[in-house]
């Protein structure tokens, strides 16, 4: 292997990952950095124009309260949350995104996001959080508004970030390292400030079809979950790693259920035409208090199909025929047509393979019903599930002890997260995300201009990690000559085959779909000594080309959210989400012992994890 | 359904610097054969569908095949994106042809404001907890505040 070159970058405000919070913290960051002389940088390991969960395009916008016409308020959304994740959210977190973010919504539609209106010019509601757009370009839109903010310049893109740099005296986080994933070419770039925006993690369990579908799953399948191995590898405590996510969706096709349940009032209806919600309604009473309040929380929605499903009355279907039938009677054709193309567009904007599906199955939904399925799970933070980094809150509405110093900043001093990346600030969805990402690079300047000095950046750990990253071709050169097939060494292993090692694992001893979302003590506890040998065998990952490197670093991420959701599942001793996973020997849910956030932080020094739990402190009655 | 390049109108986006579509591809899939002078998916399993590159691709050399696991063959989805709107065509197994239109953007594109309608950034204001802006679209007088909050 030749030399790699190597450009450092000096920076004040990093920004890693240029999806919808990255994009959010580039705009806040504009603001508030020119006036200070404070240069902002955003790396992204795509092109920010179409990069992260929104790159397809969105239909909805399914986090907006409409304040400025009393729809609803900040307290109202942290109730909401609060239930549907089954009593546990960071509250101060959940509010303060729900304040800030109607105004991001009407920055996008400034910026020219077209959004549906009604007569009376408020926006068309999906659902009570949910407003329709025609969303095909929302990422562009955003990003082109992102690029302006900090000058096009400071936009680093096909940059791979693998590690994140420390100073060794004070702790506080100094820099980045990554690779182009389009030149030999190494990065080191020195911050003062860095915000993890990047994504949540998919991949991790094996998805429903294992050949030419593996990557076409339901949330982006580039999200590979550095928004979590980053600030874990940096020692920062981590919160409710265990809190997956599975949610139901059009089978196959991936496509969203959201505008068939909320607008249309679509009914599923099992193989025997009956309502599952109706003839699994008594399950909800084995998990008070929140079984019996509403909405019914997402995890219940699927413990109730999964009942259904051991029943023996699958397939389950979306009657989208009865609902567009019912919403057509007695309307002109041009009303008629107004809503089928509503219903195609939302597919259209976000997953046009389930509009491909449609046609390729001869569907026409105004005529015959779809399938549904529940997904594989998923490790994100900005939908039903609060995975992520332990953040400081806000300073005006933080409880005690959720409070150090800056609003969305890590227990690593100077390290902010957004986003996927913030544990417990669940359905923060598109526009939340961004919100966060406004919040975290306002904090993060104010740490930046409090801060007086720069972090010390240690070359030599800077060096090896440098060093580090190009080790997969290392691996391939010093094993030549071994086989006379290149795919089966007995020393290497490429990382497609590294994956699917990783999924098979979790499948089977954390609770994958096949295995009905269950897991116990003996099977996690197995689960991590196989998952310990997959982590020493990563020394032996090789790569062909910077395509292989890239998806070698993306695993070593993924194997690194695997092990966090594993301890943490392990720590939690009841049954919290049924219908994401459940533990079999401890099959109940104890809000007595259990309404507590469980909490992870790993030690690089000693390759030590250490978990244990938060109280709870409510801010909304 | 990962994406497929077609021969015949595949260039290789000889007139630009890089390729259009492995510049976008959000994956990392899409890249050019140095021999054939002409793009592939480099990794079909890993394609999310997302078309990113069947839009900005300029010879419409690009289009999306159903994933072999599941998808029957004979059905297409092909858009035609222009700067204001997208028309998509779906035909069906059996032949039938849908056809849709939607708004993409309301505004030309490069013309997103900045700060232009906000005040100087005051640094006395970065401890509290406004945004930019909010002043002025936030749409409520005052940013909410829980009742007998901590702090």
């Amino acid at each position: 292997m030749n030399p790699p070159e190597i450009e450092v970058v000096e920076t004040d405000l990093l920004i890693l990952g240029g999806g919808m919070a990255g994009c959010g913290a580039a705009y806040e960051a504009g603001y508030w950095a020119r006036t200070q002389g404070l240069r902002t940088t955003l790396v992204e390991k795509a092109a920010v124009e179409r990069s992260g969960a929104v790159a397809m395009g969105l239909s909805a916008i399914n986090c907006y309260m409409g304040m400025q016409w009393g729809e609803n308020q900040p307290e109202d959304f942290v109730r909401y949350v609060r239930q549907d994740l089954m009593g546990i959210c960071r509250e101060d977190l959940v509010y303060d995104i729900a304040r800030h973010v109607d105004e991001c919504v009407h920055l996008f539609e400034k910026w020219g996001l077209p959004i549906f209106k009604n007569e009376d010019g408020h926006y068309k509601r999906e659902g009570r959080w949910q407003i329709m757009i025609h969303g095909e370009s929302y990422k562009p839109i955003v990003a082109e508004a992102a690029k302006r903010a900090i000058g096009p310049e400071n936009v680093y893109e096909r940059i791979f970030v693998s590690h994140l740099l420390k100073d060794p005296g004070s702790g506080r986080v100094s820099g980045a390292v990554g690779f182009s994933a389009r030149e030999h070419k190494a990065y080191v770039f020195k911050a003062q400030a860095v915000i993890v925006a990047a994504g949540g993690a998919t991949g991790v369990f094996r998805p429903h079809a294992v050949g030419e579908g593996l990557g076409r799953i339901w949330y982006a399948p580039w999200n590979t979950g550095s928004a979590y191995s980053l600030p874990i590898q940096a020692g920062a405590t981590m919160t409710q790693m265990e809190h997956r996510l599975v949610v139901t969706r059009f089978k196959d096709g991936y496509g969203p259920v959201g505008m068939w349940f909320l607008l249309f009032k679509g009914k599923v209806r099992n193989a025997y035409g009956e309502l599952y919600e109706e003839t699994q309604a008594a399950a909800l009473d084995d998990f008070p208090p929140y079984g019996n309040a509403r909405p019914i929380p997402t995890p219940l929605r699927n413990h109730q199909m999964l009942l259904d499903r051991a029943q023996g009355k699958g397939p389950h279907y979306m009657r989208t025929d009865e609902a567009l039938q019912a919403l057509t009677k007695g309307l002109d054709p041009k009303a008629v047509r107004e809503i089928e193309s509503d219903a195609w567009e939302d597919f259209l904007d976000m997953t046009m393979s389930q509009a491909l599906l449609w046609a390729s199955y001869n569907i026409d939904p105004a005529q015959l019903p779809s399938e549904l399925d529940l997904t594989e799970p998923y490790l994100m933070g900005s939908h039903s599930s609060g995975t992520g980094a332990w953040v400081s809150g806000p300073e005006d509405l933080a409880p005690e002890g959720y409070f150090w110093g800056y609003n969305r900043m890590t227990t690593v001093p100077g390290l902010f997260a957004a986003g996927d990346g913030v544990g417990g600030s669940a359905h923060k969805f598109s526009s939340g995300s961004y919100a966060e990402g406004r919040l975290a690079a306002k904090g993060a300047i104010a740490y930046i201009v409090d801060s007086h000095q720069r972090p010390e950046v240690d070359d030599g750990q800077a060096d090896a990690m440098v060093d580090s990253l190009f080790a997969p071709y290392r691996v391939l050169e010093d094993s030549q000559g071994e086989s006379t097939r290149a795919e089966v060494s007995p020393n290497y292993f490429f990382p497609k085959q590294g994956l699917l090692r990783l999924q098979k694992l979790m499948e089977e001893y954390a609770g994958g779909l096949s295995s009905n979302l269950m897991v116990n003590e003996p099977m996690l506890l197995r689960g991590l000594e196989l998952m310990e040998m997959l982590k020493q065998d990563m020394d032996r990952v090789a790569a062909r080309d910077r395509h292989d490197l890239l998806r070698c670093w993306e695993l070593r991420d993924r194997i690194w959210c695997a092990e966090a959701h594993m301890r943490h599942l392990l720590h939690r001793k009841e049954t919290r989400w049924p219908g994401y996973y459940y533990r079999g020997d401890y099959p109940q849910l104890d809000d007595e012992n259990w309404r507590v956030f469980v909490n992870s932080s790993y030690d690089a020094a000693t390759a030590q994890w250490t978990v244990g739990t938060a109280p709870y402190h409510s801010i909304v009655p | 359904m990962p994406t497929y390049v077609n021969p015949d109108k595949c260039d290789g986006c000889k007139a630009l610097d890089k390729p259009a579509c492995a510049y976008i591809c959000p994956n990392d899939l899409m890249a050019l054969d140095p021999a054939l002078g002409q793009a592939f998916n480099q990794e079909p399993d890993q394609c999310w569908e997302c078309y990113a590159c069947v839009k900005t691709c300029p010879q419409s050399a690009i289009a999306m095949r159903g994933y072999s696991d599941v998808v029957p063959l004979g059905a297409s989805l092909t858009p035609l994106r222009g700067t204001d709107s997208i028309m998509w065509t779906v035909q069906f197994r059996d032949k039938r042809v849908k056809r849709f239109k939607f708004p993409i953007r309301t505004t030309p594109w490069g013309t997103s404001e900045g700060y232009e309608a906000m005040p100087e950034p005051d640094v006395s204001r970065l401890r509290d907890p406004h945004l930019c802006g909010e002043e002025t679209y936030l749409g409520v007088d005052a940013l909410p505040v829980p009742e007998g909050s901590a702090r």
